[in-house]
Formats: C-alpha cells, sequence, structure tokens
C-alpha cells in the first residue's frame, strides 16, 4: 500500500518539477528616459538572453560548473559568480535556484549602444543542498538589476546584482 | 505497567526536553547589512554549530558557539545581493535570509565617452556614461549626482549634473569649436574618471582655389588655405581632387594637402574646365584660357 502511494506521489509530483523550471515570465514596456531608443528586435534580444543566463546561472551553481556561466557572463558578473561557486566547492554544497516568475524592463540603453540595463522582479526558490541533502529552502522575492553588453552574436551579463527592494 | 515505571518515563521527559528544546539552534538576522561592514548575528540554543552564507554573490561557514552571538567582522560578506543563511546544529536548523545593501560611498566609476575623436562644432556629438560602484564593485543603485564636465584648452566648460537612476547616469555635449583636445570628466562625491576626446577638423568649408599660368605655359592650380567652417585649418594629408573636363574628356588628380594648401600642375588646353572637391565638399569650377 505504502509503496503504491509512493509511486503515486512520484507519478503526481513529476509534471510538477519539470514545469518548475519554467517560470512565468512577464516583460514590462521599456523605460529609457531618453537614453537611445530600442528597437523591438533588439529589446526581444535582449530578455532571450537575459532569461538563458538565468538558465545558466541555475545550472552552473546546482553543478558547481563554472565553465557553464561562460557563454552568457563576462567581466564582474562572470568573477563573481565564478568565485562563489569555487566557494560553495570548498564548503561541499551546492545551491538551486529555481525561479518562479520574472517581470522585467529594460530600464537604460547607453547613448553609444554599448550597454544596456534590466530591472527583474525575480521570485526564485533558493535550496541549498550538500549532496543529495537539502539543508535548507528559502523563498526570495529580489529586484535584480542586470547591465548587459553587447557580444558578437548575443548579449552577454557584465553585471548581476540583487539591489534593494 | 507499573505506578514506579511510569514515574520515572515521566521524570525522564521532564529531564531531557528541555535539554532537546535548549539545543535546538536558533538565530536573529538582521535584515540588511551594508557590503563590507561588521554584524552580529543572535544564537540562541547550546552546544557547537555551524553558519552558513550562501547567496549568488558569495558563500562561506563560520563554527558557532550556539547561545551566543555571532560576530562576522568587516570586509567578510560584501557582495551585495540576498543571501540564505543557515544555522545548524547536528540535524537541527533555522533558515532565514540577509539582505546584503551596497555601501553608499562610490570608490569606482566606470564611465565610458564616445567617440573618442569626432570633429568640432557637433551638437550632442559626445556621450558620457557613468556607472557607480562601491568599493567592493557593487552597484550604488541609489540616486547620486554626477557632474560632467567637458573642457578644452579654450572655451568655457560644458557642466551638466545627472542624478543615477538604478546606479547609471548618462549625458550628452557638444564638441568644441576649435580643434584640440578635450577632458571629459565624470565625476561623484570626490571620486573622478576623466577621458580625452580629440576634436579634430570638420569638412573643408569654402573651398576654393585659383589658376595661373606657369613658366611652362601649365596651369598651376592652388587651393586658398583650406578650412573648416570654425576656422580650423584641416589636416595635412587630407586630399583634394581636381577635375580637369575638356570635348567630353575627363582627368583627374588627388593631392594632399601640406601646409593648409593643394597645389598642382597641370597641362590644360584653352576652354577647359577645372574643379575642386575634397570629400563631398565641393569648391569652385574655372574656365581655363590659357592665361
Amino acid at each position: 500500500m505504502i509503496r503504491r502511494l509512493l509511486l503515486l506521489a512520484c507519478a503526481l509530483s513529476l509534471p510538477l518539477a519539470v514545469h518548475a523550471q519554467d517560470a512565468t515570465v512577464q516583460v514590462l514596456p521599456p523605460a529609457l528616459d531618453g537614453s537611445r531608443p530600442l528597437e523591438a528586435l533588439t529589446g526581444s534580444a535582449v530578455v532571450r538572453d537575459y532569461l538563458q543566463s538565468w538558465a545558466a546561472f541555475r545550472s552552473a551553481f546546482d553543478q558547481n560548473a563554472p565553465q557553464l556561466l561562460n557563454q552568457d557572463f563576462v567581466g564582474a558578473a562572470l568573477t563573481r559568480l565564478d568565485g562563489t561557486i569555487a566557494d560553495q566547492g570548498r564548503l561541499g554544497i551546492h545551491t538551486r535556484y529555481t525561479a518562479r516568475s520574472h517581470r522585467l524592463r529594460i530600464v537604460f540603453y547607453s547613448p553609444d549602444g554599448l550597454s544596456l540595463q534590466i530591472v527583474d522582479h525575480v521570485v526564485y526558490d533558493e535550496q541549498v543542498m550538500q549532496g543529495a541533502t537539502v539543508l535548507a529552502t528559502q523563498p526570495v522575492h529580489a529586484r535584480y538589476i542586470a547591465v548587459l553588453t553587447p557580444s558578437q552574436t548575443r548579449w552577454q551579463v557584465r553585471f548581476f546584482q540583487a539591489a534593494a527592494k | 505497567m507499573s505506578l514506579s515505571r511510569w514515574f520515572l518515563l515521566a521524570a525522564s521527559a521532564l529531564v531531557a526536553c528541555p535539554l532537546l528544546l535548549a539545543q535546538r539552534p536558533s538565530m536573529h538576522l538582521p535584515q540588511q547589512v551594508v557590503a563590507g561592514s561588521a554584524f552580529s548575528i543572535s544564537t540562541g540554543g547550546s552546544g557547537q554549530g555551524t553558519l552558513t552564507i550562501v547567496g549568488p554573490g558569495q558563500a562561506l561557514r563560520r563554527s558557532v558557539q550556539l547561545g551566543s552571538p555571532v560576530s562576522i567582522p568587516a570586509g567578510v560578506l560584501y557582495n551585495a545581493g540576498d543571501y540564505v543563511v543557515i544555522l545548524a546544529n547536528g540535524s537541527d536548523e533555522q533558515a532565514g535570509l540577509i539582505e546584503v545593501t551596497p555601501a553608499q560611498q562610490p570608490a569606482r566609476l566606470s564611465f565610458l565617452a564616445e567617440p573618442s575623436r569626432l570633429p568640432v562644432d557637433l551638437q550632442n556629438g559626445i556621450s558620457g556614461t557613468v556607472y557607480v560602484f562601491d568599493i567592493y564593485r557593487n552597484l550604488i543603485v541609489s540616486p547620486m549626482p554626477v557632474s560632467f564636465n567637458l573642457s578644452d584648452s579654450l572655451g568655457p566648460a560644458q557642466t551638466r549634473t545627472v542624478t543615477t537612476r538604478n546606479g547609471v547616469a548618462w549625458t550628452r555635449m557638444n564638441s568644441a569649436a576649435k580643434e584640440g583636445s578635450a577632458r571629459f570628466v565624470a565625476s561623484v562625491a570626490g571620486v573622478a574618471s576623466t577621458r580625452v576626446i580629440d576634436e579634430v577638423p570638420g569638412d573643408p568649408c569654402n573651398l576654393s582655389m585659383t589658376a595661373v599660368p606657369d613658366k611652362g605655359g601649365e596651369a598651376k592650380l592652388q587651393t586658398a588655405p583650406v578650412r573648416d567652417c570654425s576656422g580650423n585649418p584641416i589636416p595635412d594629408g587630407t586630399v583634394v581632387t581636381f577635375t580637369a573636363s575638356f570635348n567630353g574628356m575627363q582627368s583627374t588628380v588627388d593631392v594632399p594637402l601640406k601646409r593648409d594648401i593643394a597645389e598642382v600642375e597641370l597641362p590644360l588646353p584653352s576652354g577647359a574646365s577645372v574643379s575642386v572637391a575634397s570629400g563631398v565638399v565641393a569648391g569652385n569650377e574655372i574656365h581655363w584660357r590659357g592665361q
């Protein structure tokens, strides 16, 4: 009987677990304050690349694999995240960031077109794990500020910081 | 079960429960701490425990004595962001959140000025963007006034003060009327960053030439000193093109400017017409009569 119940629970939880990785995303109209007009295509590319960087961030921190960050992060953001993953490795922990929702707005596009800023009101669960053991799970409501710069083929996150709410 | 056994069990429970409860770790976290500042976390419980602080910016762990406050010294937790804090004692733990905010004193500016070289007298031709960081390279997101100052060797400096929004401020400036190097300075609360902008002459203005016969009977074509519309001499090496047309035939000569002037000698038949141009700027036209 107990085994049946466990199987049923696993079967029910599987679709939920898969779904949990797909956060809801709301993209608000840009608020650029006259800095530089933003083409719609550029805006959508930036949002796509930013969300992809979250996926890379999640995988890298879950697996303690800093190389997974290299495509999406550069500069100060990459250095900082690399350092934290190294810290995690030393402590024998890893963290799983599961985003529940993103509410994004592009708030700045530099006049020279070389940097762009996104504010992301993100809701995520941070799960701190030691091997397969969950040490703690905390829901977090954060206001992230990301600065992205263009590379040859995509926008990369150069700066990534949770700011005061 | 005999009464004495019940009594023993109850007595054991009475003794053990407070001990168990006393060992459960608990803590009181400050909601916010400033990046790099010292702070303290008060803990409850007894025995040894571990305190783990982990977020995207940092991960660290300390051994702690439960029941005593845990002091985190200055300079230990310095990357701004949200952190999960876990106080653990064996299998018991308590978790909470702490927010690390940037220090409010700017220490570094990321200042990008574009372009590094441009023609003189261009309205809003120069842009400057500044991101303001604290000593730990956290973006200071609270509004701060940034002063932009563009000065050249002659004219009065252009100054603008712009308040940061989400840690960034930007402006546009005009290039000066006179060629030369301009210093573009951004400063916030005593921290400054300087970029040098090379302001070069613009396109030639009022390009004109004269033609006189030389000793061999050829036409000597010579421009007046070539200057831009603000009177700055156009740099040596700038190409000036002379074009001669006669009976449907056309020939051109490219001549680099030397000491503001371009000159060339051409064998021109009487009745030929000659024009002069530099880049997209056209000058006057001369009908050559051989004299």
